[in-house]
């Protein structure tokens, strides 16, 4: 049931703030199918950044920041799971979310090639655009185009989650500074 | 009998009365990423018991330094409050959770 979906999760990393917004708008009003693959998505490619800052981070504050990334983004796409299983709702991908892939794998390809202070720099001003960008995409396109109750308060907490990891990276970038 | 067991009640009572009001344990909880009440109040010597009922671990800390209280997911924590003042705190992993504790001496 979850095949495609979780073939395009795979896919699935890091990316540049405007083409999540692009993407969203270009696909009118997503379905809440869609919204839940697309909210998922960006979940997986918050933590593939994460897994690879884990690896290549000096800084610990970064460390810690990328740690906190992983536990949070899983702790959300468990609940997401549990709440698509409990609506017997299958995940559809859609433009937005092969937008977010696509962006996000060119962006870890980018990040790789830099190591050490470089790499710290630009993964956390990659976390900062990121979570705003997602942000920007939960409040004006995935919470007002839900339908289920219960997704659209999934995605509300989502979003308070983002805006506080947006806020926490601000922090960790200024630092760095 | 029943003389022996009111001099006992009366020695209980004028214990109670001698010992000062009871230290107290004031719960706040964190749910949904908010901390409620937003605005507790307390004095010296009382408890905070913060219970965290979110699947994401949180932390209580203060914005002048005088505490920094962890609680992973579903868990609570606790403070001994020992300083009056009127203390921010936040999370430091969500910084945009924020509450406020006025201590009374
Ligand atoms: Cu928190």
């Amino acid at each position: 049931m979850f095949v495609r979906w979780s073939a395009a999760i795979a896919a699935a990393i890091l990316l540049s703030s405007p083409a999540l917004l692009q993407g969203a708008r270009a696909a009118d009003k997503p379905t809440d199918p869609q919204i839940a693959h697309i909210a998922y998505t960006a979940g997986v490619i918050d933590i593939n950044a994460a897994k690879q800052a884990q690896k290549k981070a000096r800084n610990k504050d970064v460390k810690a920041f990328a740690e906190d990334m992983l536990r949070d983004h899983e702790a959300v796409n468990k609940q997401a799971l549990a709440l698509v299983k409990k609506l017997n709702v299958t995940p559809e991908d859609n433009d937005t979310s092969k937008a977010l892939s696509k962006q996000a794998s060119d962006k870890l390809a980018e990040l790789d090639k830099l190591d050490g202070a470089a790499f710290d720099k630009a993964y956390v001003a990659n976390e900062v655009a990121y979570h705003k960008a997602v942000n920007g995409a939960l409040e004006t396109q995935l919470i007002p185009s839900a339908g289920n109750a219960e997704l659209k308060s999934l995605l509300q907490t989502g979003l308070k989650i983002f805006q506080g990891h947006q806020q926490h990276a601000e922090h960790v970038a200024a630092e760095l500074k | 009998m029943p003389g022996r067991l009111s001099a006992i009640a009366s020695a209980v009572l004028l214990v109670a009365m001698a010992v000062p009001a009871h230290a107290a344990t004031i719960e706040i909880t964190m749910e949904n990423l908010e901390m409620s009440p937003k605005d507790a109040s307390a004095k010296v010597g009382d408890t905070i018991e913060w219970i965290n009922k979110d699947v994401f671990a949180h932390t209580a800390t203060a914005g002048n330094g005088d505490f920094d209280v962890n609680l992973p997911a579903k868990k609570s924590g606790t403070l001994v409050l020992k300083k009056a003042g009127t203390v921010d705190y936040y999370c430091r992993y969500h910084p945009n959770m924020k509450a406020t504790l006025k201590i009374e001496p």
